[in-house]
């Protein structure tokens, strides 16, 4: 991906630091850990969610979904779902049909190659995962609703069905589509097949690892909900949605779906809790809710049951790896070969295409100089629910399996895992650096935050410990996990390249009012980062006002008019890159406002704290806030200058940034009961330059959490039937208090150089990093026993199998 | 279906309304009455979001049908902040960064304030105890835990 990056770095902000701290000395707003405006309505229940609002006439969606994995749909009866007391309709999928609306769920990443079939809002013709919607009840209460989906009779022809993703295409199975009879979406390849081959003959050493990476429910605590209101006289349909992303759900119902222009499509996040991948999508639940509203001409709402999101809201993983490393005596590593077999569900969701191919191939080489790499990725049909980007998306798989391969590598070379990662890492001067996984890094200091994470632990010391407890019988366990998150996404014209359908750019508007408070209008949209926090800070630093001055509004595709939303961990990076670009235009503008009234030229006029006046004569001054009240006055502006204060931005990264860290573990784990407990946990994060350093330590502690939950608690199952065993909130283990530590967090500081405000962004880094460091220490700890590596999630059941040989 | 009358104060606001006999306390708090600061996440008592206080005790308002709060005192997250001030709990949940979506925080708010009211000087293991009912999958738990310790350091002060 070096096109991105052709022109080099524009700017270069800052130097590096390790002070952990607030990243702007001057004591503005950007840097500070200021309290977040957004939580008082969240602390007193005020906040509204979509569940929470109601319009007059709200009637009631429930779905009802197949119970087979695999099956061929008969017939559909509702004449008894009908009869039901406050019934209002019942509609089919051919219903929809018959509707003349385009009924596409639409993909938003083509690969070569790529076998996209039929995906429509409700099933015609099979069902081909458990959870399928197939017909849609609309009722005055959300009990008839759900009693009436009871009562529609659905006949079937079961089929054999597939949930492996390795069995989908090896074993002779009915395909989930017809189009793809091997259940083969596309057979994916990133690297240099012949390099990786000589890197593999000439090396000294080969270690190699079997593993799987287990589906993954993100269960956002808010399940997703939507409530559509068509308004027949204007044509105009309003949907308040559990949105990551109002504006692409807009361009995706409007083009594929529901046949509107998109300025007829009003979409509406309102507060939404928690996403972490779930809420991006176009599933078609949210899309039947609005055809249903346009079908009766009524507000119709539908809230997911927590059962629902596990069958429905895209699992993330599900990956089956081999993977190999070849190293020198001496620790070199010359080269990584990976084959990947990806189950995608049984549809391609929006993102689910990218996701397990150049989200996941390109960070192979993780934070290390390797010559030569090559992974090849096989996108399975199976029949289960679409698997889509979940925290880490991509980047979390691939930084799996090149931590786990640098560890099994220092087993085979019998090396401590610190030094063979610290004689291969990336050195500070060969950014941009150019991986043979196609990326060009931005940059980075990765020993330096290695080596912080190890002194915070003492590792020396530590190892010495764990030396003495083995003679106790006691295990312990360090493991450490380097990574790199591709984030920022993304640059347009590249991802253009690689299949996306639509653009990377984030947009914004900065508007000062005539009475010189600020609005700023962002096209991401938050589910708890709290952007309306960190982006008053960036408005407010680059402004010189007050952060209290400055509204930030998003989740509303009237009143913002152009966005991308929040995944990827792109908001900081490039939503605030797009509001520091479009504030400097602001305070340009503002700035000849200055001189022409002031009566100097524009070069004389310095900036300062909000304030400008002229050089050398700090007297002749004009606050930016008065200016903006001369600007909206428009009595007397610049001969040509058209009044009004406000820009609008579209900023289009040139490359993705980069975020690094090391992340420790310290675990003690029992082999006689199995039991893990983690004694420690140390992050050392490099997001680059910090907008909120108490936001960023939030966004870690949460990524941890549920890094955490991959590798030692969470994974969804299917059953012999096809069924999700673990559809419940006491069959899947979200992780509680009581399962997890305190964890120790710091920061290095190397900002990223093409980034306006030099970011890099944190949203999933954590996630990244602590499911391989938490493996890592495990199969430290169990290493008397010979074990190299356990499966996740590693329950005392797996630690007490892998050890039971030695007893 | 029949439909019950029943009576419930809700912050000390009392209300008469008809529910169905199998409608939830928490569907009665939210759709008929308004009270919309508790939530739900899991519709089996798992991940506590909606968790309120009746006759003092905290119950998962999903697992509760309306009509056994007949006649009950129902405390909700609405009923914190007195008359606009936010409780030292809501501060320091707030000071600590102890929410990010803010979903499980009307039930963990309400699990955490009747645990300080029956210890007022827990360790963090006892915090993390006693919100082991709630469910919060964005903050890692930790500001939380921070957040009660405080409030609780901050009430012993003032005793």
């Amino acid at each position: 991906m070096s096109d991105a990056d052709a022109d080099g770095p524009t700017e270069t902000v800052g130097e590096v630091r390790a002070d952990g701290g607030s990243s702007d000395d001057s004591g503005g707003a950007f840097g500070s850990a200021i309290e977040r405006g957004e939580d008082v309505p969240l602390l007193t229940g005020s906040g509204e969610y979509t569940d929470d609002i109601s319009l007059r006439g709200t009637t009631h969606l429930a779905i009802r979904r197949s119970e087979h994995a695999h099956a061929r749909i008969e017939g559909v009866d509702t004449s008894d779902a009908e009869a039901i007391d406050g019934v209002i309709a019942v509609f089919t999928g051919e219903d929809v049909v018959e509707s003349g609306v385009p009924n596409t769920i639409p993909t938003a990443w083509d690969l070569p190659g790529l076998v996209q079939p039929q995906y429509r809002m409700l099933a015609t013709d099979k069902v081909r995962h458990e959870g399928t919607a197939v017909a849609a009840v609309v009722a005055e209460t959300r009990h008839a609703a759900h009693d009436a989906i009871e009562h529609v009779s659905v006949e079937y022809e079961p089929l054999e069905h597939v949930t492996d993703p390795v069995e989908a295409v090896e074993r002779d199975v009915p395909p989930v589509h017809e189009e793809a009879e091997d259940n083969v979406a596309f057979d994916f390849e990133l690297g240099d097949a012949d390099a990786t081959d000589e890197a593999f003959a000439d090396a000294d050493r080969v270690a190699s690892v079997d593993l799987r990476q287990p589906r993954i429910i993100p269960n956002a605590m808010e399940p997703r909900a939507a409530l559509a209101d068509w308004e027949e006289a204007t044509g105009k349909l309003r949907l308040w949605m559990t949105s990551q992303n109002p504006h692409l759900h807009r361009m995706l119902l409007s083009a594929g779906t529901l046949g509107l222009p998109e300025n007829k499509i009003q979409v509406i996040a309102p507060e939404v809790g928690g996403g972490f991948g779930s809420k991006i999508y176009h599933y078609p639940d949210e899309a039947v809710t609005a055809w249903c509203s346009m079908q009766l001409g009524r507000p119709v709402k539908w809230q997911a049951t927590r059962s629902e999101s596990y069958l429905t809201d895209c699992h993330g993983r599900d990956h089956v790896t081999t993977g190999e490393i070849a190293l020198d005596d001496d620790g070199t590593i010359r080269g990584v070969r990976v084959e990947t077999h990806a189950g995608l569900g049984a549809q391609l969701s929006q993102f689910g295409t990218a996701t397990p191919s150049y989200l996941y191939a390109t960070v192979l080489s993780g934070q290390y100089t390797i010559p030569a790499i090559h992974c090849r990725v096989v996108g399975a049909f199976t029949n289960t629910t679409p698997v889509d980007a979940y925290r880490g998306a991509g980047r979390a798989e691939g930084i799996y399996v090149i931590e786990r391969l640098v560890d099994v590598g220092a087993r085979e070379l019998e090396m401590d895992p610190a030094e063979l990662r610290r004689r291969n890492l990336v050195q500070p001067d060969e950014f941009p650096y150019e991986s043979a996984a196609a990326l060009v890094y931005d940059s980075g200091e990765y020993e330096r935050a290695m080596d912080l994470a190890l002194e915070h632990v003492d590792y020396d010391a530590l190892r010495e410990r764990q030396r003495e407890l083995r003679d106790e019988g006691r295990y312990l366990g360090i493991g450490i996990g380097n990574f790199i998150e591709s984030a920022g996404l993304s640059p347009s014209g590249l991802a253009g390249d690689l299949g996306a359908q639509a653009g990377g750019w984030e947009s914004s508007i900065v508007r000062f009012d005539s009475t010189g408070s600020v609005t700023v209008l962002a096209g991401t949209a938050d589910q708890g980062q709290g952007h309306r926090t960190t982006y008053a800070q960036v408005a407010a630093e680059e402004l010189g006002v007050s952060v209290d001055d400055v509204t930030v509004v998003e989740g509303d595709t009237d009143r913002i008019p152009q966005g991308m939303g929040t995944y990827g961990s792109r908001s900081a990076s490039v939503g605030g890159g797009s509001i520091a670009r479009g504030a400097r235009e602001v305070r340009e503008k503002a700035r000849r406002i200055a001189a022409h009234q002031l009566e100097a030229s524009v070069d004389d006029i310095e900036f300062d704290e909000g304030e400008f006046h002229v050089a050398g004569a700090p007297d002749r001054s004009l606050h930016i806030q008065t200016i903006a009240h001369e600007a909206y006055l428009g009595h007397d502006l610049p001969e040509g200058m058209d009044p009004g204060l406000e820009e609008t931005n579209f900023y289009d990264p040139e490359n993705f940034t980069y975020p690094f860290g090391t992340h420790v573990a310290v675990v003690e784990v029992e082999p006689e009961t199995g039991e893990i407990e983690i004694e420690r946990y140390v992050a050392v994060d490099d997001c680059g330059e910090i907008i909120n350093p108490m936001i960023v330590e939030g966004q870690v502690h949460g990524g941890i959490a549920q890094g955490i939950g991959a590798a030692l608690y969470e994974g969804a199952a299917y059953d012999d039937e096809g069924h999700l065993r673990t559809r419940r909130m006491d069959e899947y283990a979200v992780p509680h208090a009581t399962q997890l530590p305190d964890f120790e967090t710091d920061n290095t500081v190397t900002p990223s150089p093409h980034n306006p405000i030099g970011v890099k962004g944190v949203g999933e880094s954590a996630t990244i990093a602590a499911t391989p460091t938490v493996v890592s220490a495990v199969a430290d700890a169990l290493e008397p026993f010979g074990v190299e590596h356990l499966d996740m999630p590693i329950t005392p059941e797996s630690v007490w199998r892998a050890t039971e040989g030695d007893r | 279906m029949s439909e019950h009358s029943i009576s419930v104060t809700v912050n000390g606001t009392q209300h008469e309304l008809t529910v169905e006999p199998r409608t939830l306390l928490v569907s009665a708090l939210r759709d008929e009455l308004g009270y919309t600061g508790a939530n739900v996440g899991c519709e089996t008592g798992r991940c506590g979001a909606c968790t309120v206080r009746e006759n003092g005790e905290t119950i998962k308002s999903c697992t509760r049908l309306a009509v056994q709060a007949d006649g009950a005192e129902i405390e909700t997250v609405e009923g914190l902040a007195d008359d606009g001030d936010l409780s030292a709990l809501q501060e320091r949940f707030q000071e600590h960064h102890g929410l990010q979506c803010g979903y499980c925080t009307p039930g963990m708010l309400m699990s955490a304030d009747t645990f300080l009211r029956e210890n007022d000087d827990p360790s963090r293991e006892e915090i993390r105890e006693a919100i082991e009912g709630n469910l919060c999958r964005c903050t890692g738990y930790q500001n939380i835990v921070d957040a009660i310790e405080a409030t609780a350091d901050q009430l012993g002060e003032q005793r």
